[in-house]
């Protein structure tokens, strides 16, 4: 019998392991929460808190159960889905995975489901979101070092991080991430992941500015006058992304 | 810059730092040799996904990467230039014909292989798209571009995309050596047409083109044969080719275009076939007045044809043919063969194969895609639809859930049009005549529709890109 108490809040530390640790919380203890959310997160009215402690054998216990009773590909999707910016995402999530372990992976299929629906949307919107940055995001150079900064809704580093490692191997980059405030820091030797207050940039020189502006006459010249139409560019490239792109700067 | 209209500016409006003469020089060539490559319209970047290598730079992504998008609305994904515009042929259609006065220039091997590494290090871009005019003769033209492809794959350790264009004439053994160091190789048709190419590029003949064409095909081949037995063969070309068709110069009909395509796709194993508006450069008793607008809602319907022939199981005799042989320009093609052939309807979602799905107008691959996974965990009614976020402006004149059609339909004539067309195709409308149809009238009226507006150049002047944009979404389409 499960105990169903409907002011029931889960409070974790805000990391993956930290989550998964409520799942294994609501097993042992026969419950289920309504709601799981960080400490510093909005309470609800009249919630009844509960503190989780993360305890890595039992998130290792619940990830792996995520592979063997729903599917191979759910690990990776629950990864995704902790990276999305969905309201609620952590009890979709919980409640994607309760239904996993009832019906294995036929539980992607349930796309007209309110919470398989939501967080399926969710995760594709984080993939295009990556993709959209893995074009639109732009480095500058300082030393021979390479710099972005992006403005991105959901957590896209981790997925950008995969691109650009792979595709600037031998090189040393760094991307920030200034909504979540993290950065991804890359040399030939390996990648880290890592939280940044704050990145201060030193000015760019010259053949940084000299490249920035043969790239804007580049951009100008290829437009074909005769078939001018900013709304059309403005769909394929909506302005959240314009602000971190250095030949957009005069809104040209 | 140069302007489409040949005016010449001397500066691209914005000012350098001083004393660095060199990159000066560089976008002077820069601004003449983009304005010069403009025209072409493919610039995708996929057909290949290849991975980074420790020791070189850059990787390859099958579905291809959009770096940004011009005021045109137009993706800009490789760098897309000429390495010169000194042109030795005098096509009556082009920019760069050498009887036009307007100022010439080359790149070196050095400085554009600099520029692209440069570029692609600041994420600018997925990869060079390098094309050429006619210097001196098309073996010296094609040699520069190898030289250049050479500086980036050799020296530079370049891993990222290349798409050469083939200049028509070279040699054969320069042809295959290109091949191997891009990923892309194109030739252009131009024109539909045998007449069309004999008066306006009268110094080109058809064999010429079609035989790199033909030695790409035969290079992809032979190359697919050697990689069984040798893992680590050099790869030729592969994201194969592809070519770009300029639409409204000639009197060409849709019908000639689209079954010239289906057969570049069958038998030259084409990967695109690109369409191009005509833009009026030069003034010619042959071509369009230079007022003449470019046809650009005909270039999107045959986008449109095209995505259906590729992706939707359509062939070009479904969408024209010899009776009809320009497509309807109010309506987009599906919803056109739908209304023609309104026995096939409706559909009844919960048991329709995805092909089927595929032609219902508004369903796309997405939509037909997720109405089959869904439909195995229960069955679909309209509601259910929506939260999978199928559109149904168009489709739920054509489908029934549970054997139901959607509530609030009404087969009737002035509903169904407005369902059907989008607020652009209204306005092309005849005034009177929308309160006297049927629906089963529909495909009558759709070939008056198609009949009446058009003129010679299969263009209406005053409709211009609007359509472009709203329909972009369900076809997907990146030019």
């Amino acid at each position: 019998m499960q105990n169903v108490n409907t002011n029931l809040v889960y409070i974790y530390d805000g990391t993956l392991e930290g989550f998964l640790c409520c799942v294994y919380e609501s097993y042992a203890r026969h419950e289920i929460p309504r709601g799981i959310r960080t400490e510093g997160g909005q309470a609800e009215l009249f919630e009844e808190p509960h503190w989780i402690t993360t305890d890595l054998n039992h998130s290792a216990k619940v990830y792996e159960s995520i592979d063997r009773k729903i599917a191979l590909e759910a690990q990776d999707f629950v990864k995704k889905a902790f990276l999305t910016c969905v309201d609620n995402r952590e009890i979709l999530m919980y409640r994607f995975i309760r239904e996993g372990y009832k019906c294995g992976r036929r539980v992607f299929d349930r796309l007209t489901d309110e919470t398989v629906g939501s967080i399926t949307k969710a995760v594709k919107n984080l993939e295009h979101e990556a993709h959209q940055f893995s074009g639109f995001a732009r480095f500058s150079l300082f030393d021979g070092i390479m710099v972005s900064c992006i403005s991105p809704k959901n957590m896209v580093l981790p997925l950008l991080a995969d691109h650009f490692a792979d595709r600037f191997r031998d090189e040393t980059f760094l991307i920030y991430d200034k909504t979540h405030k993290m950065a991804v820091v890359h040399k030939p030797e390996g990648t880290l992941l890592t939280s940044m207050e704050k990145l201060v940039l030193p000015p760019i020189d010259n053949a940084e500015k000299a490249y920035r502006e043969l790239w804007k006459c580049f951009r100008d010249t290829v437009a074909i006058e005769e078939r001018f139409n900013p709304k059309c560019q403005m769909n394929h490239m909506p302005k959240r992304y314009w602000v971190d792109m250095p030949e957009m700067e005069q809104g040209s | 810059m140069i302007t489409a209209k040949g005016n010449y500016v001397l500066f691209p409006c914005r000012e350098i730092s001083a004393g660095r003469p060199k990159i000066m020089d560089v976008m002077e060539k820069l601004a003449i040799l983009t304005d010069a490559a403009k025209y072409d319209v493919a610039c995708t970047s996929s057909g290949v996904d290849r991975s980074g290598k420790s020791g070189s730079m850059g990787s390859a992504v099958a579905s291809g990467i959009c770096h940004s998008f011009a005021a045109d609305g137009r993706c800009i994904s490789l760098l897309k230039v000429l390495m010169t515009n000194h042109c030795v042929y005098d096509c009556k259609y082009c920019v760069n014909r050498s009887s036009h006065d307007t100022p010439r220039t080359a790149f070196t091997a050095d400085e554009l292989a600099d520029l692209t590494i440069n570029f692609y290090r600041r994420n600018f871009i997925e990869g060079l798209f390098l094309s050429s005019a006619v210097m001196k003769n098309p073996d010296y033209t094609t040699e520069r571009m190898i030289r250049t492809i050479e500086i980036l794959r050799n020296t530079y350790r370049f891993n990222g995309y290349i798409h050469v264009k083939a200049i028509p004439g070279a040699d054969e053994a320069l042809i295959r050596k290109m091949g191997l160091l891009a990923d892309r190789m194109s030739v252009n048709i131009e024109f539909p047409s045998e007449m069309g190419l004999e008066k306006l590029a009268p110094q080109k003949t058809p064999e010429a083109i079609i035989k790199p064409m033909g030695l790409i095909r035969s290079g992809i081949e032979e190359n697919s044969s050697d990689l069984v037995v040798y893992r680590h063969a050099p790869k030729f070309v592969p994201a194969g080719q592809s070519t770009q068709l300029i639409i409204g110069a000639t009197p060409d009909s849709d019908h000639k275009i689209l079954t010239l395509s289906e057969g570049l796709y069958n038998r030259y194993k084409l990967k695109r076939v690109f369409f191009s508006a005509y833009n009026p450069v030069v003034e010619d008793p042959l071509l369009p007045s230079l007022l003449s607008a470019p046809p650009l809602l005909r270039e999107h319907r045959l986008y449109q044809a095209d995505w259906l022939m590729r992706f939707y199981g359509f062939s070009a005799g479904e969408i024209v043919d010899s009776k009809n042989p320009n497509m309807n320009l109010a309506i987009d093609p599906k919803c056109n063969w739908a209304l023609r052939h309104l026995e096939e309807f409706p559909v009844e979602v919960n048991r329709a194969s995805r092909e089927r799905l595929l032609r219902v107008p508004g369903i796309g691959v997405r939509s037909a895609e997720a109405i089959v996974r869904a439909r195995r965990a229960g069955s679909l009614d309209f509601d259910g639809l929506r939260k999978l976020g199928v559109v149904l402006k168009r489709a739920r004149y054509f489908v029934t859930c549970r054997g139901k059609t959607d509530e609030g339909v009404r087969i009737e004539p002035d509903a169904v049009l407005r369902g059907l067309l989008s607020k652009n195709d209204r306005k092309m409308l005849p005034a009177a005549s929308g309160d006297q149809l049927a629906f089963t009238d529909l495909p009558e009226m759709a070939s008056l529709l198609g009949g009446a507006p058009v003129s010679a150049f299969g263009y209406l002047p005053e409709e211009r890109t609007a359509v472009h944009a709203e329909r972009e979404y369900e076809f997907g389409i990146h030019i």
